[in-house]
């Protein structure tokens, strides 16, 4: 088709690079309260009543979030095959443990209140603290082993393998950076559940919440911080050894690679990216203050602006590669040969530009109509309709 | 015992989407029936209709959520156990599943929240235009999950690259006007508002018997069987014409289907029913009607639909044509640019056939190395299994007549009869809730395992498209679905009992009121001595 000509593939996949950001962002900012909020509930909320409230401020809203990660999966199939390909099979079981939290989740929202029984709606809690706080730890993990490289390479039919059996790919995973990136996604979200709790609750919950969620601030920030100073000294990077072919085929075994030197040149290369952590470690501190003062809607906004530092920062760093390979580097996947093809990414991004400013204008609207804070007495009342 | 992860990952495969298809078909229907409930209450402001659409969507919910929470695994199942699969075909069938995420689930998941939290926030004109974004996202859903399960049985356009070892999309536009997925998507939507309909006639039908909430009941049925009606006739209709583009996309299916091993003259018999022998290659005790599948496959008196045989004895020669185009395809590689124009046009002349020579690589690493024995056995695997496929298929059909005539009985008494129902006909109609669940399974049954060995018809073997996992970490995921789905199935069914024995309660007051204010009219409602007779006789 002549309409995909209208933008170079270069241009194409350094866009679909940054839409591959902000749909990861976007999941983050979204259902990252929701997953906050879940691991928040037990310590927040106390009492039925108590944690029907945090329940119900994400009630109306934790389905359409968790669109995001949908959305991002069906992306990455368009938009960055090969990454969708060795990904998700290369982290298996650390994908059928998130999958496993989310298909429970759902679920418990919806039935926990269907019925009176205590013990049935304890059981039901606890899924709602599991849905939120393994997927917030493991996508940090995953993160994590990503700026390591993961052990996989591609066959010359480009059929992804991976060396080792089942334990040691799974508790592979468990490296000691890789938990450290765990902790730090699973407190900046709980800081970011908090954060909504602080908006959308009164009283008691939204007191424990603030004390919890400035507490997690500080955990985010300093993991962060040790996580850089890592990163400078005891970790490998990986740098193209071959000039990239920016529009040539997305054949990652095309361009040689080698592993050595530190991500963090990438500061000295493109200082602007600077901005990145910047804002990470601005975002955290004003929104810990902000949750100690007891402002509200600005909080959600600083502890999203930290989200939104900290991911980037992360993507940006490792800008070209996506996915290294640390046992084969030359397969390691980058901008520039892990795309689709040049009509998909055009067709795709045509799509996106119809339908993103669609989704977050009714996402709006949906918001701005549930706007106002979930009361006991909201719950109370509502003893039927509400989860 | 050995495993074979193959094996295994399409056990998995099979039993995430058959679990996932328990809740989908109801969700299709069901958000569009309680959207014209909606619409109904929204136009006459009865109160009885709005009781209606709460009654009715406490169900859907029930059912949706699970519908969401089963289909996250299949949007990543592709990746983790079909990692070849995802490479290969990801340039062309990750658009359809990604278009599907930004323009239908993300309006349906959204809204469907604001459904049930939005009664006392929004307009009565508001609420209604909500629930029909949830049963418009829903349905759109549908249109591009079948745009991309249409492409795995018809793969057009896109051709195979061999830079980068993939098919790659040359038109949009044809992969999504695809014919078989067009008429996939309406036969499967039909066959969710089939099942919405059955269901929704079979609980109102058990509140007649337990004579409890006659208005509801008596309207719901209205109101089911008529849109019932429709879909049911459509879902055949549609079947049908499933049935014409297999003729020319999916002829092996097709003759599985039938069982048809040798080539009849034109028009062929239907085998009604028999019992397919794949050692004998016939099919015994066969009753066989004339000229009919000739009729339903080709729609003419003359064209000749191929049998079992005879397809394989052209796969034989499509594979020795596979092994041209495979051989052409290593100079491609070896050779990158400087390869010479010959070969390139050789590759161009055969690649239609690459997918051939792949079959051979479940018997040996390099296709140009096979033995005249193994190309045999190859093309003896294109034969899908036949027995699955002739009995899936001859249940999915009765099931699909069973289904018109219950809508056609209830439609007819509910419009010509004054919504009297004899008894037995409601037994019936709550016998025949699970029907419609079996039909739509066994449906994708014939669909999907129709489609082996491929996972993408002529291009891409189900052999070659799983994961290098290991046994181990299937087995764990295998053990983790059934254990986590039986749970949760176990739940839903019970909350499902709990809140159809606990029948509708908001709004009963209002609408009994509204009764009593209209009492004249309903007495003379013509077979209806008095407004509180019991319908059922």
């Amino acid at each position: 088709m002549i309409l995909s000509e209208f933008i170079d593939f270069d241009t194409l996949r350094l866009i679909w690079w940054v839409l591959l950001g902000v749909l990861l962002i976007g999941f983050a900012l979204t259902d990252g309260f929701d997953m906050g909020v879940g691991a928040l509930l037990p310590f927040v909320a106390k009492t039925d009543v108590e944690r029907r409230v945090v329940i119900n401020t994400i009630g109306p809203v934790w389905e359409g979030n968790q669109v995001w990660f949908i959305l991002g999966g069906g992306a990455i199939f368009a938009a960055w095959p090969p990454l969708y390909a060795v990904s998700f099979s290369g982290f298996y079981l650390a994908m059928f443990a998130i999958l496993a939290a989310l298909i429970v989740r759902p679920v418990a929202f919806k039935y926990r209140s269907k019925r009176e029984d205590p013990t049935w709606r304890t059981r039901w809690d606890w899924a709602l603290f599991c849905g939120g706080a393994v997927p917030a730890t493991l996508f940090g993990v995953a993160v994590g082993n990503v700026l390591l490289g993961v052990p996989f390479y591609l066959t010359p039919d480009l059929m992804p393998m991976y060396d080792g059996n089942f334990a040691t790919k799974f508790l592979g995973l468990l490296r000691p950076f890789a938990l450290l990136a765990g902790i730090v996604s699973m407190s900046m979200l709980l800081m970011h559940g908090a954060a909504w709790l602080s908006v959308k609750t009164e009283g008691v919950i939204k007191d424990r919440a603030r004390r919890i969620g400035s507490i997690a601030g500080l955990v985010a920030a300093a993991g962060y911080a040790l996580g850089g100073v890592w990163l400078a000294i005891g970790i490998d990077g990986y740098a193209l050894a071959s000039e990239p072919v920016t529009d040539g085929p997305s054949n990652p075994l095309y361009s040689q690679v080698i592993r050595g030197g530190s991500w963090l040149v990438a500061y000295s290369d493109r200082p602007w990216i600077w901005v990145a952590p910047i804002m990470g470690f601005a975002g955290i501190a004003l929104a810990v203050l902000g949750l100690r003062a007891g402002r509200e809607v600005t909080t959600l906004l600083f502890s999203k602006m930290a989200i939104l530092g900290i991911i980037s920062s992360v993507g940006l760093v490792m800008f070209p590669f996506i996915l290294p390979s640390n046992v084969a580097p030359d397969s390691s996947l980058t901008v520039w040969d892990a795309s689709s093809s040049h009509q998909t990414l055009f067709t795709m991004l045509v799509a996106t530009a119809i339908f993103l400013p669609l989704i977050l204008m009714y996402t709006a609207w949906v918001y701005r109509v549930l706007w106002g804070k979930v009361t006991e007495d909201d719950v109370t009342d509502n003893a039927e309709t509400l989860y | 015992m050995d495993f074979d992860i193959v094996d295994l990952s399409r056990l998995q495969f099979a039993l995430t989407a058959m679990y996932h298809f328990l809740f989908v078909p109801l969700t299709l229907g069901l958000s569009i029936l309680v959207a014209i409930m909606e619409t109904v209450y929204v136009m006459t402001n009865r109160p009885i209709w709005r009781q209606m659409t709460k009654f009715w969507g406490t169900l859907f919910g029930i059912n949706f959520v699970l519908g969401v929470a089963t289909g996250i695994t299949m949007e990543f199942q592709f990746g983790m156990n079909w990692s070849y699969y995802s490479h290969y075909v990801g340039d062309v069938f990750g658009a359809p599943l990604a278009i599907e995420g930004l323009m239908a689930f993300f309006m349906e998941a959204t809204f469907v929240g604001l459904f049930f939290f939005g009664w006392d926030k929004l307009s009565k004109v508001a609420h209604m235009i909500v629930a029909w974004l949830v049963a418009i996202g829903s349905n759109f859903s549908a249109l591009w999950i079948l745009i991309a399960n249409g492409w795995m049985v018809n793969p057009v356009g896109a051709e195979f690259n061999p830079d980068t070892m993939r098919m790659e999309m040359t038109s949009f536009f044809d992969v999504v006007f695809n014919e078989v997925a067009q008429a996939k998507f309406v036969h499967t939507v039909s066959a969710g508002y089939v099942t919405a309909a059955i269901f929704v006639l079979g609980v109102s039908a058990l509140y007649l018997l337990w004579d409890r909430h006659h208005e509801l009941a008596r309207r719901s049925i209205a109101v089911a069987s008529s849109f019932g009606l429709a879909a049911a006739l459509s879902v055949v209709v549609l079947g049908d014409e499933s049935g014409y583009s297999a003729s020319h996309t999916q002829k092996m299916k097709l003759a599985a289907i039938e069982a048809m091993w040798e080539t009849h003259p034109a028009p062929a018999p239907f085998t009604l029913i028999g019992v397919p022998d794949r050692a004998a290659r016939e099919t015994h005790y066969a009753i066989e009607i004339p000229y009919v599948m000739g009729l339903i496959g080709t729609r003419s008196l003359t064209e000749v639909i191929p049998g079992i045989n005879q397809l394989e004895e052209e796969s034989v020669q499509y594979i020795r044509d596979g092994i041209i185009a495979y051989d052409a395809l290593m100079t491609i590689r070896e050779k990158r640019d400087e390869t010479p124009d010959e070969i390139r046009a050789t590759f161009d002349i055969y690649s239609e056939h690459l997918g051939y020579a792949l079959l051979l690589k479940k018997y040996v690493d390099d296709p140009r190395e096979a033995t005249e024995e193994q190309i045999l056995m190859a093309a003896e695997d294109t034969i899908p299994g036949v027995w699955p496929l002739f009995w899936a298929f001859r249940i999915m059909v009765v099931l699909g007549f069973t289904f018109i005539a219950v809508m056609l009985f209830f439609f007819v008494r509910a419009n010509f009869y004054g919504m009297r129902f004899p008894r037995w006909s409601l037994y019936g109609a709550v016998a025949v809730i699970p029907a419609p669940w079996i039909a739509a399974e066994m449906g994708w049954i014939v669909a999907e395992y129709g489609r082996q060995p491929w996972t993408v018809d002529s291009v891409l073997p189900t052999a070659l498209s799983a994961s290098h996992l290991t046994v181990m970490d299937l087995l764990i995921t295998i053990a983790g679905f059934i254990l986590f789905y039986t749970i949760l199935f176990v739940i839903e069914v019970r909350l499902m009992v709990k809140y159809i024995r606990k029948g509708p309660t908001q709004d009963v007051e209002e609408s009994e009121d509204w009764m009593r204010r209209h009492k004249a009219r309903l007495q003379s409602m013509p077979g209806e001595p008095t407004a509180s007779a019991t319908p059922a006789e």
